[in-house]
């Protein structure tokens, strides 16, 4: 491995967030089509609709912090995930990176932020440019923005191959010419080669096979030591998650139930649905179990139940429940959890 | 409807011997299924086991009878009850598909038709293998989706297949394939694509299964985690053969073969949190010009020159088999 780049930007030492979300809210609505608009114009009451990917968010990541962002289908995660790296604005509320309002930011220093966090997603093949030779693919955003100088090109990209594990070799193919385990590499070595502090891995490892994963993940640890990254690591792979985070953030329809240190989570988690999302996890120590499954679908997030989300499906629910939306609120130093079970203790 | 020759009741559901498929393709011949042999007894779970292109899904396609061109089955037997199936013509086989053998696939709407409502696909499948009214046939349907925890089943059947969630389709799947109670059901990833509260659910309704019924099922997963906690039998595959199989939990405590290990080694929970995850170096070989010997040396911790002769698929220890010439006996008998 050659020598390790200094992470572009001096940062305070003081470990402030490097990125915070506040109260962030992310709604899609389908526009109307004509026979619904002229249907309003005439005074029928239409309703459009509306779902709400991500309802009411706080979140803060430190530097040199894993946060893993678990949830199921449809639960605003990787929504989430795309606004914090800056792809996608919220509807409401702020995002800030360190400290600093990204829609406050114009020109050079705009680009300059959005650098900083890269995006690694999960399916290796979509994300990457099927017409592009892999060492473009690598090798354009530096260039353009100005890291690295024309002359230095080819250095460059064999630096960045060989940090994610790739030959530098391979670098004149094409992305159909790799295998998955290795395309992810190549997403890797893409979003590292402009010098990122920050990374968003959006279910990175999900399409990969147990033994390519592990390769993955393994390097995922190694860069995190290397050149001091910090991530949010989105998957729906508590196994993942719990060998690779500092801290947990559960999320359920557009909410976070709970967010803890990850030793906590998986110790004793708090909020039901955490409990019923660990249960139901299948683990390679447990021989023969009853599978009993948490009663109940997923809800749509277009028409979500009042109160606490989870209120349908929850063993404990109560008449509070169905009303009263539960509050994130700290229950024990850096734990945080959404339901009202805990008020009553 | 009976097969022509029916087995004492006490044999296994299921024997397959040495079977072989394979493809006839333009860049060669790929040996997708290469001599693999199982047994999977009555009410039981048999988990097969591989990463992305070790066969495992084209052993459930030969057994059912469903390869394609330029895929053939090329040797080995498909014992049913007693019965090969390779013996059977294609009408005979027909009678037994959904009826006696089913099978479910990762995508639900690989079983569904997307035009046609719930009810007029499940009572055609009903008709087409017993004898009776369009109102018995759809009582025995909506019996079926109750049976697999669809609320409200009348209702429901005259919903059509995207009017569903994932989790929801495939329940209409199993319950299609529980229409005819059959002994032998082909489970082809059919939780990978769900939620792990979903996928809990599945799993309960398969354990029911197989208590209530009697029905033997062949649960293909890549997820060692799932068979752990659902099957009674485990073969785990690597390029088109079986390295290793025996009793679920003797084997995934002190596999014998490398390749288990290594496999077992990679799930993220064996490992101590945050340390580096044990992993097997290199990737799965091309199934078109496999070396002879060994498919595994090349990744192999244990690999020698003897590696290079077809290793013999033996069995080590009773009931367990292990096709590797240096398997880890002595930590097996130690555990």
């Amino acid at each position: 491995m050659s020598e390790v780049m200094d992470p572009p930007h001096a940062v305070a030492a003081t470990t402030p967030p490097i990125v915070e979300i506040r109260g962030v809210y992310k709604r899609f609505s389908r526009s109307l089509d004509f026979a619904a608009k002229l249907a309003r114009r005439l005074g029928v009451t239409v309703r459009e609709d509306v779902v709400h990917a991500v309802d009411g968010v706080d979140l803060s990541i430190r530097r040199g912090e894993v946060v893993g962002l678990v949830g199921e289908s449809g639960c605003g995660k990787s929504t989430l995930g795309r606004m914090v790296a800056g792809i996608m604005p919220p509807t409401e509320g702020s995002i800030l990176s360190h400290g600093r309002d990204l829609r406050s930011l114009s020109g050079v220093e705009a680009r300059r932020t959005k650098l900083r966090t890269q995006m690694i997603f999960q399916d290796p093949y979509a994300s990457l440019n099927p017409r592009l030779k892999v060492e473009d693919i690598v090798g354009e955003a530096p260039l353009v923005h100005g890291l690295v100088r024309r002359e230095d090109f080819a250095g460059y990209v064999d630096e960045q191959f060989r940090r994610a594990g790739l030959d530098p070799g391979l670098k004149k193919r094409y992305p159909h010419q790799f295998s998955g385990g290795q395309r992810q590499r190549i997403g890797i070595a893409r979003a590292l080669a402009v010098q990122p502090e920050f990374l968003v891995c959006d279910e990175a490892v999900a399409a990969l096979d147990v033994s390519i994963q592990a390769q993955i993940l393994n390097l995922f640890m190694k860069l995190r030591q290397e050149l001091d990254l910090t991530y949010l690591f989105i998957s729906h792979d508590l196994g993942v998650v719990e060998h690779l985070s500092d801290r947990v953030v559960i999320m359920y329809l557009g909410r976070v139930v709970e967010e803890a240190p990850a030793e906590d989570v998986f110790r004793s988690a708090n909020h039901p649905y955490t409990q019923a999302l660990l249960s139901e996890v299948p683990r390679i120590d447990t021989r023969k179990r009853a599978f009993a499954g948490v009663k109940g679908e997923i809800p749509s997030p277009l028409a979500p139940p009042s109160g606490c989300h989870f209120h349908p499906r929850c063993p404990h629910a109560m008449e509070r429940c169905r009303i009263e939306r539960p509050a994130l609120r700290e229950i024990a130093p850096g734990r945080r959890s959404a339901c009202h079970l805990n008020d009553a203790a | 409807m009976s097969l022509p020759a029916v087995a004492a009741p006490g044999g296994p559901t299921l024997e397959v011997r040495n079977l072989r498929t394979h493809f006839f393709t333009r860049a060669g011949v790929v040996k997708a299924v290469d001599d693999v042999s199982f047994t999977v007894e009555r009410g039981k779970v048999m988990g097969l086991v591989g990463e992305s292109g070790s066969g495992k899904t084209v052993t459930g396609f030969s057994i059912i009878g469903l390869v394609d061109p330029p895929g053939r089955i090329t040797g080995g037997q498909v014992l049913f009850q007693g019965t090969d199936l390779a013996s059977l013509s294609e009408a005979e086989m027909r009678n037994l598909r959904g009826n006696r053998i089913a099978m479910i696939f990762q995508d639900p709407m690989m079983t569904l038709n997307p035009v046609l409502r719930i009810d007029t696909q499940m009572i055609e499948t009903v008709q087409a293998h017993a004898r009776v009214s369009r109102e018995e046939a759809r009582q025995r349907a909506r019996d079926a989706l109750g049976q697999v925890g669809i609320p409200s089943p009348d209702e429901r059947l005259r919903a059509y297949p995207h009017q569903f969630s994932g989790g929801m389709r495939q329940r209409v799947a199993i319950a299609i394939a529980l229409l005819h109670k059959p002994e032998l059901i082909i489970a082809d990833e059919p939780t990978t694509a769900l939620d792990v509260t979903i996928q809990g659910q599945i799993l309960a309704e398969a354990q029911k299964l197989c208590a209530q019924f009697g029905t033997a099922l062949i649960w293909i997963t890549h997820d060692l985690s799932v068979v752990a906690g659902l099957a009674d039998d485990i073969a785990v595959m690597y390029a088109g053969k079986v390295v290793e199989s025996g009793e679920v939990g003797a084997v995934l405590d002190a596999p014998l073969h490398p390749y288990t290990a290594g496999l077992i080694g990679s799930v993220p929970s064996r490992n101590r949190r945050g340390a580096p995850l044990s992993q097997i170096p290199g990737m799965t070989p091309s199934l078109l010009n496999l070396p002879a010997g060994c498919a595994f040396r090349a990744r192999c911790p244990r690999a020698e020159s003897r590696c290079a002769e077809p290793p013999p698929f033996a069995e080590y220890l009773p009931g367990r088999h292990a096709r590797c010439i240096h398997p880890y006996i002595e930590e097996a008998v130690r555990a």
